[in-house]
């Protein structure tokens, strides 16, 4: 049961071909899968990962599904190197959604520019208000941030329902749990004519930036890191564990939020149950993927969205439950768990 | 008054019953030093492998109860390979096996959707039943709680007063001593941590095949993450998690019982109580820094390569 033995050494190209080892194997286990489904896993390959990205339309679709996704990453990660493990980026979502809404239902009709900024900042705030409140659980109260990130998405599930049946319920709605459909103005513009790319691009784009500069140039950065390696190192040289956590926990609740915007100001259109296919839960299988790396999220986020675009295609060409897509995410994460297993451990010579 | 909150208590064991077996296994594993944080999915696994056998073979809960345990057991050895044999970090080894069991269900579910099932007939105990307040609140259950209770007094005499108790604990305390006394320590957490998949098997199969007798996606609906909360509520120790999870029962049917009760409060809220009071609960037992540390199994969660 004993397969691995430490290395002297990390090893450093384990550390940047895991995620392709953990692709590959993902791969392979999706063949086996198709294979054990009695469908031909080249044929249903072709349409999960080649399909959706043969029209112009598709790697628009693959934009839009891949910027949530890299956002909410680019937040995790801060945590992430911090060992601040926040699971409850989608509750995140949800309420930075609701913030973002509430101002669009709040503003209808008015012909302001300012609609869209205000939803921004609104979504930004709630966001960072639901990661704020497990930060004071835990530095606080000492409370498991993994528990209660995760509880709270619960919660934020919850008063989105009633929300949406509630008050903000769009009396012409015919009682479906949903709001008005949001005016231009609380709409992201679009970009690409026929398309549903809008400019809600830029945040993300702007986040990626500012993540990179801030993971390669600020002090702060290295505080996190060295936190999350070395705590006793770090209390040493005077860094505060509390501000870690707060650091931590509103800044990945402001990208979520800010995502969940992206979502209601843009392909959504509107409140309702659907905002996210738990854009918040993949972000995290992104960000681990990604290396924790600005950039390398990016790939991985892009990988992710198409695995959402297959799950889609295979739902329309193969009949089959969209939940594929959940599959290949849970396979994809343990892959990559299993090979990082390899960067600091070898495989036991046998005796 | 008391008269009318019998059937309120009553819903409570009942409700309380999957978080009893998902808790006590989760609490198995935990005392050996591994946290399973994949519950949720191992719950999920078991519920809709349950559900599929109770359907199929038309026996109900009698197959899709050991259908809901072995499909929980098997997910869980997924984990303890990766978790276990290859040392990976445990906490997101867990969420990949939630991940994994949502979809999983999800995906074999699809065919289940419009099926419901008879569910289980209540087993009235003669002579216990007829106790006053207890009886018609205990003993008046279906056969799968009674075999909650029996399964809550095997973990704890087992846990207490034997060998096997004392090498699980040890196991978590300290693997490197049991490793050096010759103990097969990845086998005995092997073994725990298939004891949890297969309890959260049983208890998602209860949810798919008695309580509620039909399959609905995501059924489960984070009662296995609330089961993990409880081991920490209970700090690690088995009565106190059957207390925790009696009273998170009474929590999550009270929305049932609200209107009656003359609760005036929109559904959703109630709704919520359960997974507002899992964060209370973890509020006040972890402020205690003492109480936890004195608990907590010092290799919880630390991967051992000996």
């Amino acid at each position: 049961m004993h397969l691995l033995e430490p290395r002297a050494q990390p090893s450093q190209l384990m550390r940047w071909t895991a995620p392709l080892i953990a692709i590959v194997a993902t791969l392979l286990a999706g063949s086996f899968l198709f294979w054990a489904l009695d469908k031909s896993p080249l044929a249903s390959f072709e349409v999960f990962f080649i399909q959706p990205l043969t029209s112009s339309y598709g790697w628009s679709e693959l934009l839009i599904k891949a910027c949530p996704l890299i956002l909410i990453a680019q937040g995790l990660a801060i945590g992430f190197k911090a060992r601040i493990y926040n699971i409850g980026a989608e509750g995140q979502l949800i309420i930075g959604a609701l913030f973002g809404g509430g101002v669009a239902i709040h503003f209808d009709g008015s012909d302001s520019a300012w609609v869209i900024p205000a939803m921004v900042v609104a979504g930004a705030l709630g966001g960072a208000l639901w990661g704020a409140l497990p930060a004071l659980l835990k530095t606080r109260f000492n409370a498991e941030e993994t528990l209660t990130t995760l509880m709270l998405t619960y919660v934020a599930t919850f008063i989105l329902s009633y929300m949406v049946n509630g008050p903000w319920r769009d009396p012409d709605g015919m009682n479906f749990p949903q709001s008005i459909m949001f005016g231009d103005n609380a709409l992201f513009g679009i970009l690409l004519e026929g398309s549903r790319v809008n400019t809600s691009i830029f945040i993300t784009l702007f986040a990626v930036l500012a993540f990179w500069l801030f993971n390669a140039r600020s002090f702060l950065s290295y505080q996190l890191e060295v936190g999350g390696q070395a705590p006793a190192a770090s209390r040493y040289a005077g860094f505060s564990a509390k501000q870690t956590v707060w650091f931590s926990l509103v800044i990945s609740g402001l990208t979520a939020g800010l995502a969940g915007v992206g979502e209601v100001a843009g392909p959504v259109g509107q409140l309702n149950l659907n905002i996210s296919p738990g854009y918040g839960f993949a972000a995290i299988i992104v960000a681990y993927l990604g290396r924790l790396h600005a950039l390398g999220i990016v790939l991985a986020g892009a990988l992710m969205a198409l695995i959402y675009l297959g799950g889609e295609a295979a739902q329309v060409s193969l009949q089959m439950p969209a939940a594929i897509t959940g599959i290949f995410q849970g396979m994809l994460l343990f892959f990559l768990l299993g090979a990082d297993a390899f960067i600091d451990n070898r495989l036991r010579k046998p005796l | 008054m008391i008269e009318s909150l019998i059937p309120v208590l009553a819903g409570a064991i009942a409700a309380a019953t999957p978080l009893i077996f998902a808790g006590l296994g989760e609490l198995v594993a935990e005392r050996t030093g591994v946290i399973n944080l994949g519950v949720e999915g191992m719950m999920l696994t078991g519920a809709i492998a349950g559900f599929a056998l109770a359907a199929e073979t038309g026996y109900g809960a009698a197959a899709g109860l050991p259908a809901g345990a072995l499909a929980g057991a098997a997910t869980a050895l997924i984990f303890a390979f990766f978790a276990l044999s290859l040392a990976a970090n445990q906490a997101a080894c867990g969420l990949a096996l939630t991940i994994f069991g949502i979809g999983l269900s999800a995906f074999i579910g699809q065919h289940y959707v419009s099926y419901s099932l008879p569910g289980l007939q209540p087993l009235v105990i003669p002579l216990l039943s007829d106790i006053p307040l207890l009886g018609p609140i205990l003993f008046k259950q279906d056969a799968v709680v009674y075999l909650s209770f029996i399964t809550f007094a095997v973990v704890a005499w087992t846990l207490a007063r034997t060998r096997l108790g004392l090498l699980l604990k040890a196991v978590g305390e300290s693997p490197e001593s049991a490793h050096a006394i010759g103990y097969p320590v990845l086998g005995i957490r092997y073994g725990a941590v298939a004891f949890g998949g297969a309890m959260a098997g049983i208890a998602g199969a209860y949810l798919s095949t008695v309580y509620t007798p039909l399959w609905v996606q995501n059924m489960s609906a984070g009662r296995g993450w609330i089961a993990v909360a409880l081991v920490v509520f209970a700090t690690w120790k088995p009565l106190r998690l059957l207390l925790g999870a009696y009273l998170f029962g009474a929590v999550t049917i009270l929305q049932f019982h609200a209107q009656g009760l003359g609760i005036d409060v929109p559904v959703q809220f109630l709704a919520a109580l359960p997974y507002a009071a899992t964060i209370v609960v973890l509020v006040v037992i972890s402020r205690d820094r003492r109480l936890l540390q004195l608990n907590l199994p010092a290799s919880l969660g630390k991967p051992f390569l000996p």
